[in-house]
């Protein structure tokens, strides 16, 4: 069963500026994407709602509220934040990256929760062959793989991407949306915030649009992209062309 | 100066630099977690060591007592932070509370009897050992994003305020406790006391298992990933503040246990664990406040020195001993390197 996923009236303060002002969201399950430019409001909404930024409104997981949970206690309830700067631990092995990614699931005395090393491997076989090396010799595209890896073996069941595709060259990106877009077989439900408006449409079922910190615009992710104001802002004239 | 004398000057410095190197590993680990300088490390020296004494003497620690009124502040604090979510408060009133006052009670049970030397450390271990982790709650937990010279002044602070307590309740007497073993080992020409084998010996298994805790166990693993990247650490789920709270008590179990050791070999005041949790701490900062290998070799070097100085120059010997924290800080100051930043 896929999780899902409410945000309600969401509000972010940094002082008295307010950066999101009251957004509401809701994740079914499969992938929905946040869309949006640069100081919209989308890593903070993330932030916020895994609990690493002090906010109001409400926050629910499959119909519990999180609100008032620390980050550690959101991920011991499914929840998974992969990071714009994908906080890794860079003086650790890839190894011990990924196996931390297991820490709530070995903390829960979950059986076999070390053979998920085998999957991820099977998924990033790039992070097999690096497995002995520190994660802060890894290229950018093998760092975001890590934060991937190190995700998804805590078998989270609502992940969040915050802008994976940043500082990333187009082949990485295009492998990085690749890879989000195969986890939907997973069945792990992914609330994607993204700039790269076109590939992020692409890949999701469902998507909003945030400007200056409020939800102007939402609905599946097909109307989203032939909509003219989303695509004269957004996408320019290639709406309908692949990821670059 | 005769080989002799060398050899026996090396031996003491190295039973003395061995200490330090606990120490000294305290204060790594602490501020690897929590980016805290542990200047309170040798409180517990002293404590552990003055309380041994007093049960030695059939009469109750002081500490016990002191234990139980900063468990209930603890306590207090917890349960009114948890005041809307009363099942929250069991977990503090069983930890800060029943814990310390079933901790005095098995004091005034077993202090008045005649109980085996390896008992009294045992209860002198872990009348101490709870004052970290209370310590890390009370000062430090509410402020553990604070910048690491806020930290710093805290932590002065702390060890200001234990040191006086010290004084109040267990006074200005030094005192010796009864070695664990009293014989004597001829080497050559060394004469080895089985105390200082023990130090020496009990100072390498902590080692060792401080190696295998980071290097093979999760939770090991997950207090290093908390030293690297704290936010990284919350995003795995790793409970940071706990992670805080563990490396105070294994400080707190490194200067209780390195008081217990040393204190048949040197008199302990209410304050002497100051100046040795200095030494560990030049031994720290050599080590870059970073490295565990190099911190060991450092206090272990320190050791020997002093023990040399104390022979050529006794009045000197301190002044020698921090002296040498100067060219370490120059060179470290030429090739500066954030210590502990995240690098991403």
């Amino acid at each position: 069963m896929t999780a899902s996923l409410v945000v309600e009236e969401l509000v972010v303060a940094y002082g008295r500026v307010e950066a999101l002002h009251g957004a509401s969201l809701e994740l079914p399950g499969g992938i929905v994407t946040v869309v949006g430019p640069n100081g919209a409001g989308k890593s903070s909404m993330l932030n916020a709602v895994m609990g690493l930024l002090p906010s109001r409104g409400r926050v629910w997981l499959d119909g519990e509220e999180l609100s008032r949970l620390e980050p550690e206690a959101r991920v011991a309830r499914g929840l998974c934040l992969v990071a714009e700067k994908r906080e890794l631990f860079t003086t650790m092995s890839v190894e011990d990256n990924l196996l931390l990614g297991a820490y709530q699931r070995h903390k829960k005395g979950e059986k076999g929760w070390r053979n998920s090393l085998d999957e991820i491997y099977g998924r990033f076989p790039r992070l097999r062959e690096r497995r002995r090396q520190i994660a802060a010799v890894l290229s950018g595209g093998e760092r975001q793989m890590l934060a991937l890896g190190r995700a998804l073996m805590g078998k989270p069941r609502v992940l969040l991407l915050d802008e994976p595709s940043l500082g990333l060259a187009p082949r990485v990106v295009r492998e990085t949306f690749r890879i989000i877009a195969d986890l939907r077989a997973t069945g792990v439900a992914i609330l994607l915030v993204e700039q790269n408006a076109r590939a992020a449409l692409q890949v999701a079922d469902y998507g909003y649009v945030l400007e200056t910190g409020s939800v102007v615009s939402s609905g599946p992710s097909g109307t989203l992209a032939n909509d003219p104001r989303i695509i004269a802002t957004y996408l320019g004239r290639r709406a309908g062309s692949k990821i670059e | 100066m005769t080989s002799d004398i060398i050899l026996f000057l090396i031996q003491d410095g190295i039973a003395n630099g061995a200490i330090y190197a606990l120490l000294g590993l305290a204060i790594v680990l602490v501020f690897a977690v929590t980016r805290i300088i542990m200047v309170p490390q040798g409180i517990f020296i002293s404590y552990a060591a003055l309380s041994l004494s007093w049960l030695e003497s059939n009469l109750v620690p002081p500490t016990a007592w002191l234990l139980l009124a900063l468990g209930l502040l603890t306590a207090g604090i917890e349960c009114w932070q948890a005041r809307r979510r009363p099942r929250a408060m069991r977990a503090p009133l069983v930890k800060y509370v029943v814990l310390p006052a079933a901790l005095l009670g098995l004091c005034w049970l077993l202090a008045p009897q005649d109980l085996p030397q390896m008992a009294r450390m045992a209860l002198a271990l872990a009348l101490v050992v709870p004052f970290g982790p209370i310590m890390y709650r009370l000062a430090f937990q509410p402020v553990a994003g604070a910048s690491p010279l806020v930290l710093l002044l805290i932590s002065v602070a702390v060890f200001i305020a234990l040191t006086s307590l010290g004084l109040v309740i267990f006074g200005p007497e030094g005192v010796r406790t009864a070695p664990i073993a009293t014989a004597s080992f001829t080497l050559g020409v060394l004469d080895l006391s089985a105390q200082s084998l023990w130090v020496v010996g009990m100072t390498a298994l902590l080692m060792v298992l401080l190696y295998l805790f980071f290097g093979r166990t999760i939770a090991g693993k997950a207090l290093h990933a908390t030293a690297v990247n704290r936010i990284g650490a919350k995003l795995v789920g790793i409970e940071t503040n706990a992670a805080g709270g563990l490396a105070f008590t294994l400080a707190a179990a490194i200067g209780a246990l390195s008081g217990i050791l040393i204190s048949p070999i040197t008199t302990i005041y209410y304050d002497t664990g100051f100046l040795m949790g200095l030494k560990g701490f030049i031994a720290a900062i050599i080590g870059g406040l970073l490295s565990y290998p190099l911190t060991v070799i450092s206090a272990l070097v320190i050791g020997i020195i002093e023990s040399f100085s104390s022979f050529s120059a006794s009045l000197y010997k301190e002044v020698i001993v921090f002296s040498l924290i100067l060219p370490v800080l120059l060179l470290r100051s030429l090739g500066r390197r954030d210590i502990g930043e995240d690098e991403q």
